[in-house]
């Protein structure tokens, strides 16, 4: 990195209008949208739920009422360039989401994934369950069908997998949605069986799961314990989705439903060959132990699931991010920015490797169109 | 390299900073306690706008747990990621020999001389009166 | 002897406690009477169960008893089978988990004085880890200085999931012990259950567990760093033992770009936590974690950038290999010699002064 300003650099005006010309598109795979108030669900809440959120609050199994326990690096977890110059949150305004982030990035389609309420991880689940209603409902009314560039995933309070799959049913062969979501940080590994149903009712709807790292489950983030720093806990959620993976696979979920398709959101994806060749070695000493899993574990990684390419890694040498694409394969890595959060990537800037034009149109778009059946 | 009148001096006031654009490119000029800074408007990690960056202090540390803080409104923060920058040098605090950001030349000049010329004043009118902070680029 | 080079130091051998009354001798009366009189045994760290068959290659399994219970099997077996110069044996029972630290403390009293008479007394080869109590951070560090006096103890032994992150400040007086004394810190696989070993709580093979350790482990570094430890120990080295290490290229690069954009938040951390690493952090060779393509696993190490972060180990008796070959296909015919001998001797300077 120089401080260049040459015309190389993606920033400059010309190299932008180039870009622009090459007319690659983009679907992002990772895009917030916010309430703009706490109240925004209220419409679609019956009176009881609107009474409990205004005296009892979301409860959930951490230690403060409104702030995150790891204190973020920016308000709003966000850019601060992100905050709508007409009031409320980062990615709470369509119109300055649109200029910001569709517009500019030339984005086809983007992925909503919304962060806070997620229902999933309130205590009390009859709560999460209407939560995500009003979730559903408000994502519909508000965005897909305002800009037809943005998809929804189905909210799910997945702790309680019947009313999952109702959530599922009601919403499904609508398309605006395009997928189902559920948070990572759950009570129980995600291959568990009590989340079963929800995979079940996915294959049925020929829907992909998407799982963005989020909620909180009252687990220590690691099973070294607490850390103390916020530095530790965002690179944390990375070390949980890979365990995340190990369930999925080693319960088995992959092995019953080959169809199944699992969007892993926000956690990179440089981890997933080392993680792999270890699932393998040991796998190999203790396959009496999974007899479900009639293949090595990377098959599953590799045949089910698909990963999100932010935040990018940035290795030392650029040209390593290549062979781990390379080991991956080039169909399993999907764009996505993470807008309107401070980690967030530039289209532009996020890959540092060298890509021919046919590997940039795969993760750029290519690849999310496959998974999500985009035409 | 031309030179352009970006502001008068009592325009941008100390913690303060204007963006312009010359010669097409996005700069911020700050304001540091009465000496001006421009620095491009775009920081080389992914091209966030630099410049629109909160003006924090300095931080380092002896020993864990003991914070000195100095420096104030002096550290440059990229609105997207957070990478530090140093408003006189253009270096970024994590990798300061590597990863800098440009720095252009400012001088603050009367208004009696830039009357004469070749100066580039892009929006406003030169009085004699005034000083006025100038930018190469 | 084929695999190793020449000399070669293995820095994780396993020497079995046959159960808690082969802590008899070395207790002190009113814990002989609790032991007795309340039925304590079992003690095993449920991260290692004795049958399971990756806790015992099936050609060092005993007949009778726990895999590396045997002097004699370990001796013929890693010492002679080997042709090691010297091995450090990392005894596995659940000192570090007991809740009562009282008796934790008195038990890892018990475990050092074990290794001593029933181990390095018996092969000049054998060098040991300290035993400590982490649940009593006091009297762990005057175990480490009661052990400092015998220079056959080369390094202190704590595992990867104990009940807070090592980093924390609760535990420095056992690092500035064992700085005073020049020893490494080993940090070995193994749970004390006081936490999920996940972020996503319990999971249901131990298959899963055992993988789950390389994210413990990278949560544990995290932690070092953050908190200041080097910063605060500039001589001390950590060793992830039984940790794996094709996830640090990777792991690395992430915490480096946390790092930029957040270290404010812990200033203390003047250096890309890369760097840290590479300085301070050593990793023991099993298990390798090997992938298919021996030029993934050549380009794995050569990522982590160092040649001085791998320590040889065979990990014996758990089964992470056949054969006599501890290296995995494609590792560095050139780095062995380094990686057997050069790097354990650079590592444990107690050990360096007694083989001298």
């Amino acid at each position: 990195m120089t401080p260049d300003d040459g015309p190389a650099q993606p920033h400059d005006r010309e190299a932008r209008d180039r870009a622009a010309a090459t007319k690659l598109k983009v679907i992002d795979c990772d895009v917030h949208h916010a309430l703009a108030s706490p109240r925004a669900l209220y419409p679609y809440l019956a009176q009881r739920w609107r009474d409990h959120l205004d005296r009892y609050g979301h409860r959930k199994p951490t230690p403060f009422v409104s702030s995150s326990p790891y204190p973020k690096t920016a308000p709003a977890l966000s850019r601060t360039d992100s905050w709508p110059p007409n009031g409320g949150p980062p990615g709470s305004d369509l119109a300055f989401l649109q200029e910001q982030l569709l517009d500019r990035y030339n984005i086809e389609y983007g992925l909503l994934h919304l962060l806070a309420p997620s229902g999933m991880d309130e205590r009390n689940q009859e709560l999460g369950a209407a939560l995500c209603r009003a979730i559903n409902i408000w994502q519909h009314e508000h965005w897909t069908q305002k800009d037809q560039r943005l998809k929804a995933a189905i909210v799910v309070p997945g702790e309680d997998a019947a009313a999952a799959v109702a959530e599922i049913e009601h919403w499904a062969g609508n398309s605006d949605f395009a997928q189902i979501s559920m948070i990572t940080h759950t009570i129980e590994p995600l291959g568990r069986r009590r989340y079963w149903p929800i995979y079940e009712a996915a294959v049925r709807h020929g829907l992909p799961v998407g799982l963005h790292t989020s909620g909180f489950n009252g687990h220590a983030p690691a099973a070294s314990g607490w850390p103390s720093y916020y530095v530790e806990e965002q690179h944390i959620v990375a070390l949980s989705q890979q365990a995340l993976a190990v369930s999925m696979v080693c319960e088995g979920v992959f092995a019953r439903l080959p169809d199944l398709k699992v969007v892993m959101v926000e956690s990179g994806f440089a981890w997933v060959p080392s993680l792999a060749w270890r699932l393998d070695a040991h796998w190999k000493r203790m396959r009496d132990e999974v007899p479900h899993l009639a293949e090595p574990p990377s098959h599953y990684l590799r045949r089910n699931m698909w990963y999100t390419s932010q935040p990018a890694d940035e290795p030392e040498n650029p040209e390593d991010l290549r062979q781990i694409i390379d080991w991956l394969g080039w169909d399993r890595v999907l764009f996505a920015t993470d807008y309107p959060h401070w980690d967030m990537d530039n289209p532009d800037f996020a890959f540092r490797c060298r890509m021919s034009e046919a590997e940039r149109r795969m993760i750029y778009a290519g690849n999310a169109r496959a998974v999500y059946g985009f035409a | 390299m031309s030179r352009h009148i970006v502001a008068a001096v009592g325009e941008i006031p100390p913690g303060g900073r204007k963006l312009v654009t010359l010669n097409g490119r996005d700069i911020g000029v700050f304001n540091l306690g009465g000496e001006f800074f421009a620095l491009l408007n775009r920081c080389p990690h992914q091209g966030g706008a630099l410049c629109r960056g909160s003006l924090t202090g300095l931080v380092t540390s002896t020993t864990p747990g003991e914070f000195t803080w100095s420096r104030a409104g002096e550290m440059l923060k990229c609105p997207w990621h957070g990478w530090e920058y140093d408003v006189r040098t253009g270096q970024s605090w994590c990798d300061p020999e590597d990863t800098k950001v440009r720095l252009y030349p400012v001088t603050i000049e009367p208004g009696e001389r830039l009357a004469k010329g070749p100066y580039v004043a892009e929006t406003f009118t030169v009085s004699v009166e005034q000083a006025y902070i100038v930018v190469e680029v | 002897m084929q695999g190793v080079a020449p000399g070669g130091i293995d820095c994780d051998l396993h020497p079995a406690l046959p159960g808690t009354a082969a802590l008899m001798p070395y207790l002190d009366p009113y814990w002989r009477e609790q032991i007795t009189v309340r039925g304590i045994d079992g003690l095993d760290l449920a991260s290692f169960p004795p049958k399971i068959p990756a806790n015992g290659r099936a050609d060092w399994r005993p007949q009778h008893g726990k895999p590396g219970a045997d002097f004699e099997r370990l001796r013929h077996d890693a010492l002679d089978g080997f042709g090691l110069r010297a091995a450090i044996c990392n005894p596995l029972y659940g000192v570090q988990a007991v809740y009562n630290r009282h008796f934790a403390t008195a038990l890892a009293t018990a475990m050092n004085d074990w290794m001593v008479a029933e181990w390095l007394d018996r092969d000049p080869r054998l060098r040991a880890s300290v035993v400590i109590a982490p649940q009593d951070p006091a009297a762990a560090a005057a175990e480490i200085e009661r052990r400092a006096a015998d220079p056959r103890f080369v390094q202190v032994l704590l595992l990867a999931m104990g009940e807070a992150p090592l980093g924390r400040q609760e535990y420095w007086p056992i690092y500035a012990a064992a700085t005073r004394h020049r020893m490494p810190i080993g940090v070995h696989a193994g749970s004390t259950a006081r936490h999920a070993t996940t972020g996503n709580g319990w999971p249901s093979y131990y298959l899963e567990d055992y993988v789950a350790h390389a994210q413990a482990f990278q949560a544990q570094l995290l932690n070092l760093i953050h908190e200041g430890v080097f910063a605060k120990f500039p001589d001390l080295r950590v060793v992830l033992i039984e940790s794996g290490f094709t996830w640090v290229p990777n792991f690395m690069w992430r915490a480096n770009k946390t790092w930029r954009g957040v270290r404010a938040e812990v200033p203390w951390v003047d250096r890309p936590p890369a760097d840290l690493i590479r300085e301070h952090v050593r990793f023991t060779l099993q298990p390798a974690d090997a992938p298919p393509d021996p030029a993934d696993l050549a380009r794995a190490i050569d990522q982590i950038g160092s040649d001085d972060v791998l320590l040889f180990s065979t990990d014996y008796p758990h089964w992470q290999f056949d054969g006599t070959d501890a290296y995995p296909a494609g590792f560095p015919a050139a780095l062995r010699q380094r990686v057997a001998v050069d790097n354990p001797l650079a590592t444990y300077p107690r050990l360096r002064e007694t083989l001298a």
